[in-house]
């Protein structure tokens, strides 16, 4: 209709265009965003006895709660945790997945289809699902494997990481899969010609053309990993050795709706997206090179 | 250019307007001001509550009462109900009526979201003993909910087992302590009872047997005594057994500790008078073999419980029509009719003297190794004595379990969790600024 006016036609259709994306954009993420840094800067004060109307107040109180978030030992702890549970979870999880990619991919694999779609099922289990299954076969009186607690204090994590491993490697395996079939067959053919075996292929040509996709895996994976709260949260009342504040995340749970601090929570939540964006974009950056330099 | 912002602007407006469709109902809540007049035509109240059958109950109300309409939204129970409660009423979308157990009150009181209803609850009062009653007003001249349910504890315990193992019901801790020992003797798998690291309310309710005052107001400052006397004597004494092997460390309420109930290898269960239904659910096959006693006792002679649970209706500060909504919670919680159906459908056990005295039929789970499981009730709800919550509940609830699960791991003794559940509770009142007597 502006083309009717006579105005400038071509410089209105992208803005038009694109304001559905802006305010998607502002809605769900700039938004809430903001009032999240808004609450990080604030907190309620209470006077008196805290009773009846008037009593509690909402105030400024600038980098106050972000500090308390950074100084909080029990924040660093949990990060500590779930830095082990993490390496175990993104090593053994990728390793797998890679492993299970590269026999469905191989020549003489049977069953490939059902294979598969049994490797990426747990995937469709949704998490607190999958943390019960796991918990019940974790339980001393129930598990059918005896003589291990796996819920003790020493066991929990890898008890934990299991579950995690047995939901996500089919996930990873279907996309490293994918990826590995839109590799285009003449490169293993040169290679068979020049006498390669199937592993030779398998380590010096496939794993090499696959890098760019187990940079992706593993990036979604540290995400997921740092925010590591279903599978914690669903075994925490089995168990004496999870405490609310295992990992980061049951941290900002705990303070915005056990304990009633939403301006904690929020601060907290901040310090978590920043340490997920410095890991994230601190791996890319050193495996930029590898990656995307080759693939461009 | 100007037709250019104007199609911008027209378009963001459109989709504003699509996008916050649900703020069109505003208008509606401009006559807010008036509240508690009398609502002319019929007034609709939202009700959020656990308890089961409640849309039973109301709707026998809503037969009855055509100008005041109640719609139940069925809530998860315990803290989350208590959080989402908290997160509505901030939101400013929280129901006319609610759930509220005795523990969480103070926290909604605190977060201003529940009103003040003395002046229309003054006529109740003596329905009420005056340990609940406290609990609705935390010793203030405020009135902020109707009790609805109690929980005196008691000591739930496998009679035939008992015989079997050659020992008496516990009179005293000190017998207690002891019959755990020789049960756990006699067979290694099999514990008395259990000591859960999940269960706060639980271990409050001890706590206040012992004779524990957690939260205490005076004057104009909040007094916080979680690591009294008392409350380190209950914390030891477990601690003891549970060091010792002789008493269990299963969390409540886990299928751990279902099986457990349920084939005998634990003997007693220290719980509140709504164990019945759990019993029922959990240990299915002891059907007719629990029975009941009172708690054991501090010091021979003596003859105390504590609470664990209960909750009241509470009406929210936001709510248009608290008249109507008082209305309705008095009729629920006093009126015979209503008290019937709650123990009938939500089988609970009544905070109104009344509705107490009222019970005749034992549960079934207890009617044979029990049948007067009532009157035993009663003469141990007598006996029970409470604290006043403090408003930081969550806190101090959250720090149980952290702190109880650390000790059983670390075999650190239990009065040090005490004391990190005080400290943490203090510093949690400090830092929100909380005036607090020293």
């Amino acid at each position: 209709m502006a083309r009717t006016r006579g105005g400038a036609p071509r410089s209105s259709a992208p803005y038009l265009f694109l304001t559905p994306a802006i305010v998607l954009f502002l809605l769900f993420l700039a938004v809430p965003i903001g009032y999240t840094v808004h609450l990080a800067l604030r907190r309620t004060r209470v006077s008196g006895l805290g009773l009846g109307k008037g009593s509690r107040r909402e105030v400024f109180v600038g980098l106050d709660n972000l500090r308390a978030a950074v100084a909080d030992g029990e924040l660093w702890a949990g990060w500590l945790r779930v830095l082990g549970y993490g390496a175990l979870v993104l090593v053994v999880m990728l390793g797998l997945a890679l492993l299970f990619a590269l026999l469905l991919d191989s020549a003489y694999v049977r069953l490939a289809r059902f294979s598969r779609i049994a490797i990426f099922l747990p995937y469709a289990v949704p998490g607190v699902v999958a943390s019960l299954l796991w918990g019940f076969l974790y339980l001393p009186s129930l598990t059918p494997i005896g003589g291990i607690d796996f819920l003790s204090a020493s066991a929990v994590t890898y008890s934990m990481a299991n579950v995690a491993v047995w939901g996500g490697t089919g996930f990873n395996m279907l996309v490293l899969y994918t990826n590995l079939r839109a590799i285009p067959r003449s490169y293993y053919e040169a290679a068979r010609m020049d006498g390669a075996s199937e592993l030779a292929i398998a380590l010096r040509v496939k794993i090499p053309m696959l890098v760019p996709a187990i940079i992706l895996t593993t990036v979604f994976s540290i995400i997921a990993t740092i925010q590591v709260f279903t599978e914690p949260t669903t075994l925490r009342p089995f168990s004496n050795t999870i405490s609310s504040t295992w990992s980061p995340l049951m941290k900002v749970y705990r303070d915005a709706f056990v304990t009633g601090d939403l301006y904690s929570a929020a601060a907290t939540s901040l310090v978590i997206a920043a340490v997920s964006l410095v890991l994230s974009f601190g791996f890319l950056r050193v495996v930029r090179g590898r990656a995307f330099g080759e693939s461009r | 250019m100007r037709t250019q912002r104007l199609a911008i602007a027209a378009a963001l407006a459109t989709l504003f307007a699509a996008g916050c469709g649900g703020t069109a109902e505003t208008p509606e809540a401009a006559p807010a001001t008036a509240a508690s007049s009398a609502p002319a035509g019929p007034v609709s109240l939202i009700y959020w509550t656990w308890a089961p059958n409640m849309d039973k109950i109301v709707a026998v109300w809503n037969q009855a009462n055509p100008d005041i309409q109640v719609t139940v939204s069925k809530q998860a129970g315990g803290d989350d109900a208590a959080a989402k409660f908290l997160t509505a009423a901030k939101a400013g979308n929280a129901p006319d009526l609610v759930q509220a157990e005795y523990q969480h009150l103070p926290s909604f009181i605190a977060a201003d979201a529940v009103a003040d209803i003395a002046a229309e609850t003054a006529a109740v009062k003596p329905e009420f003993s005056a340990g609940l009653w406290g609990l609705v007003t935390l010793g203030t001249d405020a009135v902020y909910a109707i009790p609805q349910d109690s929980g005196p504890m008691m000591l739930y315990y496998r009679k035939d087992l008992f015989e079997k193992y050659g020992i008496a019901v516990p009179k005293t801790w000190a017998e207690y302590a002891e019959a755990a020992r020789i049960v756990h003797k006699a067979d290694p798998k099999v514990y008395l009872g259990s000591f859960s690291s999940k269960d706060p309310g639980w271990f409050a309710g001890l706590a206040q047997q012992a004779g524990a005052q957690w939260w205490s107001i005076s004057g104009e400052a909040w007094k916080v005594g979680i690591n009294d006397t008392a409350t380190t004597k209950v914390a030891d004494f477990w601690g003891g057994l549970v060091q010792e092997g002789v008493i269990d460390d299963q969390p409540y309420f886990t299928p751990e500790w279902n099986k457990a109930l349920n084939n005998g290898t634990q003997l007693s269960w220290p719980s509140a008078v709504w164990g019945p239904g759990v019993l029922e659910s959990n240990a299915p096959k002891g059907k007719g073999k629990w029975a009941i006693a009172p708690l054991p006792q501090w010091n021979a002679g003596e003859n105390f419980s504590g609470f664990w649970g209960g909750s009241s209706t509470a009406v929210s500060a936001t709510s248009k029509n608290r008249a109507a909504a008082v209305k309705f919670a008095t009729w629920l919680n006093t009126d015979p009719q209503g008290i019937d159906l709650l123990v009938k459908e939500a089988f609970v056990y009544p905070a109104s003297g009344k509705g107490q005295a009222a019970l005749g039929t034992p549960p079934a789970y207890f009617a044979e190794s029990q049948p007067d499981f009532w009157q035993q009730a009663a003469t141990i709800g007598a006996s029970a004595r409470g604290f006043t919550f403090g408003p930081n509940v969550g806190v101090t609830y959250n720090a149980y379990k952290d702190a109880f699960d650390k000790a059983l791991q670390d075999k650190s003794p239990f009065s040090a969790s005490v004391g990190t559940m005080q400290d943490t509770t203090v510093a949690d009142m400090r830092k929100s600024g909380f005036t607090l007597a020293q």
